[in-house]
């Protein structure tokens, strides 16, 4: 009566990383308190936990690619697996629905009392703003265009043609890689400073959640391209590459929304660099 | 479900496919990928830190018993401060509120629900083998656990005025950025960031769970309703959670990296964390009562030998709860100088609740209305329940009103509002949830006559302690406050007598619960009869490590 399993879902055996991985994640984060505090251990401890962290995950993942080979992933596993993604890329929508909220707020109605800001929007104490259509638009271009560049090697998947498949990867991850680094040059170059008013802290913390989630993108698609040398993906079984797509897809549609509304309509009028 | 283990590994059999196997103690409960084993976890969780966040309740009630301040000090000493000041004793008060507000949320009721008996539940109530993501279950309670532990942290360090996150369970800016400097309140972000990791994690898996590994036959149209209610809850945690991090991510921000989201220096808005916070803040309180909405439609259509009456709208009312309540957020905010139009417009939406929540407060009614009736005691406190949470959601209308609440705000009135819905609504649910399925979690029966003294000695204890919070709030004693003066003498000590009655009742639930494992009689299959009809009651007692190996089939028109 025991010991036959006549269905698909996946039972799992026992596994260490969920627990490590939250060790690493709770020291990770006190060791954040540490170094924000100048207490000691605030140099080292977010780092071990940062490690721990992502050795948990790391090892985590590469569990889950060798219970794909091992045909763990059934069809209606691989189910679960487009659900779970799904649900997970709705919450980031809702988070970043929280510093969208934060940026209208401010735009919208910008503060009175603060001298800084004077009742207007860019504030009154900023000198000048970045060029919408200067570098943010070349970014926007580039992320779009990556996108393209990850559909092509999705079909090129899709028809078995693996050489192609490569070629989309490697355009589409220089292509992000391409827009973290003139990310990084705005910022090491905005007429703005991070924090002190609302629009340096909207800003920076809105784009910069944003170019944290194209980092990640970014190694989910270097993973894709390594398992792609690797041999690994099907026509018909390549999840790990889905989720990289459409995680890629949502960074994309987010930058849009943060390109319409902060760079373009909330800078529109201001004095730009 | 006789498998001997010694002698499989004497044979040195290799079932490939020999999932009965229990692991060895460490890797079983600290490596867990088992949903029932995950389940008690949480389970045991959550029963301690209401030890911690009940016991927080009684030095405050013990120190609102008479005027003045009598015990505070002796707390901030015990604590860690040396001679504690004046202020340092009256900031130990914030502290204490703090912690409590925040384990009963998030370290008690969540996990409890939905941790608990969601986790044991949900996949044995649609014939499912276990969750969808086995591992990610674990890692779940493991950062609910890893969250305690950083908000256990924060009491020892400095937060401000003195010692630990004297911030409220609402963390408002300013008080909690440079109100409060101190890495204290970071340790207190940062534990609601690890948990929420864990809770959204939940709600995918959940969601998950719920949609993909029903048995065959069961359509969502057959699902028992607590399935439906954590399906509603899970949509909640995952949609609500990610707001609060943004928003708790300002603050951490704000303190440590100089912006000014709530600093209206820099033109920061401190009523833009109450919106973020309560956008978050509202459908957090569904998700703590609605797991025990579908409890309490499982325990009453048990016990009343009825399917549920209104099934299909039952369930839907739960939705649309679930609905309505991402849009009513600002009637925590009525006196921060909302127009008149936007008050009148969060009044009405506010009470257009009232409408699936009175349709499932009728249909339970209706459901024991000609039904063959057994006063066991899960049903004696789920009928508990329905007054108790009625009188909870009654109050919650008068609230509900703009104007009356201009006088009621940071009340008294208030407290006894959300406590009558959550610890004698969510709470007495979960005792009915708890008294209902321990026998087939455990393997074993409480005693019904133990049962039946808690719940008595509860319900007078409770009602003890919080009904007078209604006259007190009315006559103006105002929340979070540790010497309300002699005025509030009367009903303050009433309370704190109803205190100690409920920490009676507590203790006979721990000595049931013992009495349970040393001498209680073996539980069979379905302890409740004919009325129990969902796929729990199929299974042994306790259940199989790995049940359903092979799936049941629902034929029509069964299980409700």
């Amino acid at each position: 009566m025991s010991g036959t399993k006549n269905h698909d879902f996946h039972i799992l055996p026992t596994d260490p990383m969920p627990l490590i991985t939250t060790i690493g994640a709770l020291t990770f984060t006190s060791g954040m308190v540490l170094m924000m505090h100048d207490m000691k251990g605030g140099h080292f401890v977010p780092w071990l936990g940062l490690a721990i962290l992502l050795g948990g995950l790391f090892q985590w993942f590469t569990n889950i690619v060798k219970e794909a080979h091992a045909g763990d992933h059934t069809p209606v596993v691989q189910l679960h697996q487009r659900y779970g993604m799904i649900l997970f890329i709705a919450s980031e929508v809702m988070f970043f629905l929280g510093w969208f909220w934060a940026f209208f707020d401010f735009s919208l109605f910008p503060s009175k009392i603060s001298e800084v800001v004077g009742g207007q929007w860019p504030p009154k104490e900023l000198e000048a703003v970045l060029n919408a259509f200067d570098l943010p638009l070349l970014n926007t271009l580039i992320l779009l265009c990556s996108g393209c560049t990850v559909t092509w090697a999705h079909h090129a998947l899709i028809h078995g043609d693996r050489k192609s498949l490569k070629t989309g990867l490697w355009l589409t991850i220089l292509l992000g890689l391409l827009f973290s680094a003139i990310q990084a040059f705005e910022y090491a170059h905005a007429p703005f400073a991070f924090g002190k008013n609302t629009y340096g802290s909207a800003f920076y913390m809105a784009t910069g959640f944003h170019g944290f989630h194209v980092i990640i993108g970014t190694i989910m698609l270097i993973v894709c391209l390594k398992r792609a040398y690797n041999g690994d993906f099907t026509p018909k079984q390549h999840f790990g590459f889905e989720a990289a797509a459409w995680y890629w897809h949502f960074v994309d549609v987010v930058w849009l929304f943060l390109f319409c509304a902060i760079y373009v309509w909330g800078n529109w009028g201001f004095v730009v660099e | 479900m006789a498998h001997d283990l010694a002698k499989d590994h004497a044979d040195g059999h290799d079932h490939a496919h020999d999932h009965d196997h229990k692991p060895a103690f460490f890797a079983r409960w600290f490596m867990s990928t088992n949903h029932k084993d995950i389940g008690t976890l949480y389970l045991i969780f959550a029963i301690i830190a209401g030890i911690v966040g009940g016991g927080i309740s009684g030095i405050m009630r013990l120190e609102l018993a008479e005027p003045g301040i009598q015990y505070l000090g002796w707390w901030a000493n015990f604590l860690g401060e040396s001679n504690a000041s004046f202020d340092q004793t009256l900031h130990l008060w914030n502290v204490l509120i703090t912690a409590h507000g925040l384990i009963m949320v998030f370290f008690m009721v969540m996990p409890a629900m939905i941790g608990g008996f969601g986790n044991w539940f949900v996949p044995l109530m649609i014939g499912a083998p276990d969750m969808a993501f086995p591992r990610m279950n674990n890692i779940s309670f493991w950062l609910t656990v890893a969250g305690f532990c950083s908000l256990m942290m924060s009491a020892f360090v400095p937060g401000g005025t003195g010692q630990g996150a004297g911030i409220g369970w609402t963390a408002y800016a300013p008080l909690s950025t440079y109100g409060s400097q101190g890495p204290a309140v970071d340790f207190a972000i940062f534990s609601l960031h690890l948990a929420g990791a864990g809770s959204i994690m939940g709600a995918i898996n959940f969601i998950t769970t719920i949609f993909n590994m029903r048995a065959p036959g069961m359509t969502l149209h057959k699902m028992p309703l607590f399935v439906w209610s954590v399906l509603v809850t899970a949509f909640l945690l995952l949609l609500a959670l990610p707001v609060l991090a943004a928003a708790i991510t300002m603050l951490i921000t704000d303190r440590n990296f100089h912006t000014t989201f709530f600093d209206p220096a820099g033109g920061g808005d401190p009523i833009l964390f109450q919106h973020l916070f309560w956008f978050f803040g509202h459908p957090e309180v569904y998700i703590m009562i609605l797991p025990g909405f579908g409890m309490i439609s499982q325990i009453i259509s048990t016990f009343s030998k009825k399917p549920v009456f209104g099934y299909l709208g039952m369930a839907y009312a739960m939705v649309a709860i679930g609905v309505v309540g991402f849009v009513v957020w600002a009637h925590h905010m009525y006196t921060t100088g909302l127009s008149v139009n936007t008050k009148m417009y969060f009044t009405l939406a506010t009470m257009v609740i009232a409408v699936p929540t009175g349709i499932k407060i009728f249909s339970w009614i209706a459901t024991m209305w000609g039904g063959s009736l057994s006063f066991k005691s899960p049903m004696v406190w789920a009928i508990g329940f329905i007054f108790l949470f009625t009188v909870g959601g009654v109050t919650g209308v008068v609230l509900a009103n703009g104007g009356i609440d201009d006088n009621l705000q940071d009340t008294y009135y208030v407290v006894a509002h959300f406590h009558y819905v959550l610890s004698l609504g969510a709470v007495t649910s979960m005792f009915a949830g708890f008294y209902y399925w321990f026998p087939k979690m455990s393997g074993r029966m409480h005693s019904e006559f133990l049962s039946y003294v808690h719940f008595a000695i509860f319900f007078v204890g409770v009602n003890l302690i919080f009904f007078p919070m209604h006259f007190l709030g009315l006559q103006g004693m105002p929340r979070r406050y540790p010497d309300p003066g002699p005025f509030f003498q009367h009903f303050n000590e009433m309370a704190t007598l109803g205190y100690k009655i409920t920490m009676v009742s507590v203790l006979i639930f721990f000595v049931n619960i013992i009495y349970a494992f040393v001498a209680g009689k073996k539980a069979e299959a379905n302890p409740w009869g004919e009325g129990a009809d969902t796929l729990e009651w199929t299974l042994s007692s306790p259940p199989p490590f790995h049940q359903f190996e092979t799936l049941p089939i629902i034929e029509d028109a069964a299980h409700h």
